[in-house]
């Protein structure tokens, strides 16, 4: 148990008992949402678990550190945003993955890169945003995006 | 209709991601079956974040679920559509942060807003923010990566997604006065 996850808990406790104070229906229909939403993420929550214990037990840190550590330098970054503006994976679960990627070796401008590009910058929904949105608005919004994804990542790695 | 046509759309979801985890269980059993003296390590560190995430998940969709019954689409569109300046860019940020579900979702939403006169910086921050510094999220990201990083992320894209909203808003103005001016300059013509 850490602080953050007694943390989480007793927030989401709190607002339970706020809401329930407030109105119970609407409280009985958020906790159906929440299981619902909780079985529904539960079959990728174990897939990505299954892969973060393959990828720590099989590949070495000293090689993910050469693709994404400090010393790949720019080009790492620049990899791992590419790839995290293509893939669809969703937020919950690419947290565990950056993490476990920061642990074994990969640098902390490439971790907040890949989360960024992967949460901002949606390359499979980018046809129905410019439905949606129109082009000019679409196509400018997931570019500059992209490219503030890095400038984060970027002054993140001096900071911290 | 809607309502019954999304549920089979997610319970396909469901059978593909089923069928997907079946197959990694599968690929994860054979590997470890060829390389034996891995069990071990792959096992305890897989284990360590089942209980991780089972420690912090339902609190975190228990957060998501009152966030969706309590605050609806209309609530946000209402109040987004009508408020402007610093303002509005603060509801933005707060609204973005709020409800949950995949970007797509807040797609419809943009649009119904952009109909409603909505400002176009407004509109963009509150996808950004939707998209990355949602409250259920950031608490997994605390849990996964540590106070420092999630804080630092979450101000410089705070900062930075809100400079993306006004400029992106300048381009798209500046572009259609540009050929307002064209077809106004035609009318008057032809008047």
């Amino acid at each position: 148990m850490n602080p953050t996850i007694i943390f989480t808990n007793l927030f989401a406790l709190g607002c339970l008992i706020l809401a329930f104070t407030k109105d119970r229906t609407k409280t009985k229909q958020s906790v159906k949402v929440a299981v619902k939403t909780f079985i529904r993420i539960l079959p990728p929550v174990l897939i990505i678990i299954i892969v973060i214990g393959l990828l720590l037990g099989f590949v070495l840190p000293s090689e993910i550190s050469k693709v994404i550590g400090e010393q790949s330098g720019f080009g790492g970054v620049l990899l791992i945003a590419i790839l995290g503006a293509i893939l669809h994976i969703q937020a919950f679960i690419s947290f565990p993955l950056a993490g476990s990627l920061l642990k074994s070796g990969a640098s902390i401008s490439a971790v907040a890169a890949f989360i960024t590009t992967l949460t901002t910058v949606g390359t499979a929904t980018l046809p129905l945003e410019m439905k949606e949105l129109g082009k000019k608005i679409a196509l400018l919004r997931n570019g500059i995006s992209f490219i503030i994804a890095i400038v984060i990542a970027l002054i993140m790695g001096v900071i911290l | 209709m809607k309502i019954e046509e999304r549920e089979k759309q997610s319970n396909k979801a469901m059978i593909r991601d089923c069928i997907l985890l079946g197959a990694t269980l599968i690929v994860a059993a054979t590997i470890l079956l060829i390389f034996p003296n891995r069990v071990d390590i792959v096992t305890t560190t897989s284990w360590d974040y089942f209980l991780e995430m089972m420690m912090i998940l339902p609190a975190v969709m228990v957060v998501m679920g009152l966030f969706t019954v309590w605050v609806s689409k209309e609530t946000v569109v209402k109040y987004l559509g009508k408020t402007s300046g610093i303002k509005g860019i603060f509801l933005a940020l707060l609204f973005g942060t709020l409800p949950t579900g995949p970007l797509y979702v807040a797609f419809p939403m943009a649009s119904s807003l952009i109909k409603k006169g909505a400002r176009i910086s407004n509109i963009v921050i509150f996808l950004s923010a939707w998209a990355c510094i949602k409250i259920p999220q950031e608490m997994v990201e605390l849990q996964f990566l540590g106070p420092k990083f999630m804080v630092a992320r979450l101000v410089l894209t705070i900062i930075f997604v809100t400079f993306m909203g006004v400029f992106i808003e300048r381009m798209i103005g500046w572009s259609d006065k540009k050929t307002s001016n064209l077809t106004g300059g035609e009318n008057g013509a032809s008047i």
